[in-house]
């Protein structure tokens, strides 16, 4: 594995490889040095034209635990807003020698056209594009369900996840199916008709317009937050309409099997998505998640950027 | 390859060797109250809890084991592709002010033992750090010695020696060949 662009690249064996590395990483944030070594000398770029908190924050502190050195390029305010090319950004980082390049981008396919063109001889990691893929978040989705509802172990055969939300828009959504079908889990989205990718009968999943119908036969539902900016494009007639047919409040978190977890990917739109009183319950495991991320994100660090480096074929 | 490997000691041997190992080290540390084994994965974690079993018969006490995985600590990292880590496990007792012996199963450059100490430094502050090993064969890299050997085993740097636990490989038994190559 060379680079990481897509969770359909990740067959069973490297996914439970890439969980089980994390699930030994993570005791690293228990010491008192919270620091490993393996990747000293190595240069990690946060490339990132989208604007991102947690994202970048949790590639950057997982780079800096394994000591690599840590850029942080973001296009607002660089030479990207002067008019520059992807290509020449990337030829100026391959001359600053980067070894691994993280890459947020607003066009779906723009870390692919980063790792098949030859501008850079680094690793690329996708960290979310346009409303393609967001490989990271559906491993840490999958090692906090494993760590939940599996013994943190294997595989996650068997289980039952309801996606809901703007599955149109969601790269969080089409990683997630790719990622838990390969590893035996049975997925659901639930969204409103208009929000439900066209095509989606193709996909390695069930899918239903009514959240009420799914949530008693799942082990853990995920909820994806609505982007304002898709208020304007009416999907929907009101928020209120949508909060009412498709959110988590706690009257249908009851309706959940007691062993079900609440999660989301964030940044949470209290009261949309999801209620406060849900959000704030013992089932939700969202600050898990963001934990979980960053020994996700030094797993792929280190299997992509801590051996040798697999020739360019 | 198989054929021509010499057994060099079998089960007994072992386990009297298992057993000497474990005399020394109490009587090193003057009782067991303050020791820890951690053994490094996979055979000398194995070896590490033969040892402390051993402790516990002689002592009556009950002598904390782990073991440290020391793959992010190596130094040839970049020789190979990334490989999967084995388990870390830190016993609650932890390390520090702690006579701490590192378990392995054979000590030949001594890069391993190296790396175990970088990654000990990273975990707390041990009063002492000791080594056992079950073979000793030799070929040092590192200025490194071992506190307590089960066997020394002169070898030549085309032999190969391999130790089989019945934990890990049903059987137990040294034996020395030529290398597969």
């Amino acid at each position: 594995m060379r680079h990481l662009l897509s969770a359909a690249d990740l067959s069973r064996g490297d996914a439970v490889l890439i969980l089980d590395t994390a699930a030994e990483l993570a005791s690293v944030t228990d010491r008192s040095i919270k620091k490993l070594p393996t990747l000293r000398g190595r240069t990690v770029v946060n490339l990132f034209f989208e604007d991102s908190t947690r994202t970048r924050i949790s590639f950057e502190l997982a780079a800096k635990r394994l000591s690599a050195d840590v850029i942080n390029f973001a296009a607002k305010g660089s030479s990207v807003s002067k008019g520059e090319s992807l290509k020449d950004t990337a030829l100026t980082l391959e001359a600053m020698g980067a070894d691994a390049v993280v890459i947020r981008h607003g066009a779906s396919g723009a870390p692919h056209r980063l790792a098949t063109s030859d501008w850079i001889q680094g690793s690329v990691i996708n960290a979310g594009d346009g409303t393609h893929e967001h490989p990271t978040q559906a491993l840490l989705d999958a090692f906090t369900l494993r760590h939940h509802l599996r013994d943190g172990s294997g595989d996650l055969a068997g289980l039952r996840v309801a996606i809901v939300g703007d599955i149109l828009h969601s790269r969080v959504a089409r990683s997630n199916v790719l990622l838990l079908q390969t590893l035996g889990a049975d997925v659901t989205l639930v969204a409103p008709p208009t929000l439900m990718p066209l095509g989606v009968e193709s996909w390695p999943c069930r899918f239903s317009y009514r959240i009420d119908e799914v949530l008693p036969d799942v082990d853990a539902v995920m909820m994806l937050r609505v982007q304002a900016e898709r208020m304007q494009d009416a999907y929907f007639p009101s928020a209120l309409e949508y909060s009412r047919l498709f959110g988590l409040d706690a009257a249908r978190m009851a309706h959940l099997p007691e062993h079900a977890i609440v999660m989301h990917p964030g940044p949470m739109n209290r009261g949309m998505e999801i209620s406060a009183d849900v959000a704030d319950s013992p089932r939700a495991v969202m600050v898990e998640q963001v934990a979980n991320g960053v020994s996700v994100r030094m797993a792929v660090l280190y299997l992509l950027l801590g051996g040798r480096q697999e020739e360019t074929s | 390859m198989e054929a021509r490997a010499r057994i060099v000691l079998d089960d007994a041997d072992i386990g009297r060797a298992i057993r000497r190992i474990a005399h020394e080290i109490v009587e090193k540390a003057r009782g067991s109250e303050d020791l820890l084994l951690l053994g490094i994965p996979t055979r000398g974690v194995a070896l590490a809890h033969r040892i402390a079993t051993a402790i516990d018969e002689i002592e009556g006490t009950h002598v904390p084991v782990g073991s440290l995985d020391i793959t992010l600590y190596r130094d040839d990292l970049r020789l190979r592709p990334a490989r999967a880590l084995e388990e870390t496990s830190i016993p609650a007792e932890g390390v520090d002010g702690r006579i701490v012996v590192l378990v392995d199963d054979v000590l030949f450059s001594g890069r391993t033992v190296r790396a175990a100490l970088d990654a000990l430094n990273d975990i707390g502050r041990p009063a002492a750090v000791r080594l056992a090993v079950l073979v000793d064969r030799g070929h040092r890299e590192l200025p490194i010695r071992p506190d307590y050997v089960g066997k020394n085993l002169p070898t030549s740097l085309e032999e190969q020696v391999r130790v089989a636990l019945i934990e890990v490989d049903g059987t137990d038994q040294v034996t020395i060949g030529e290398e597969a190559r």
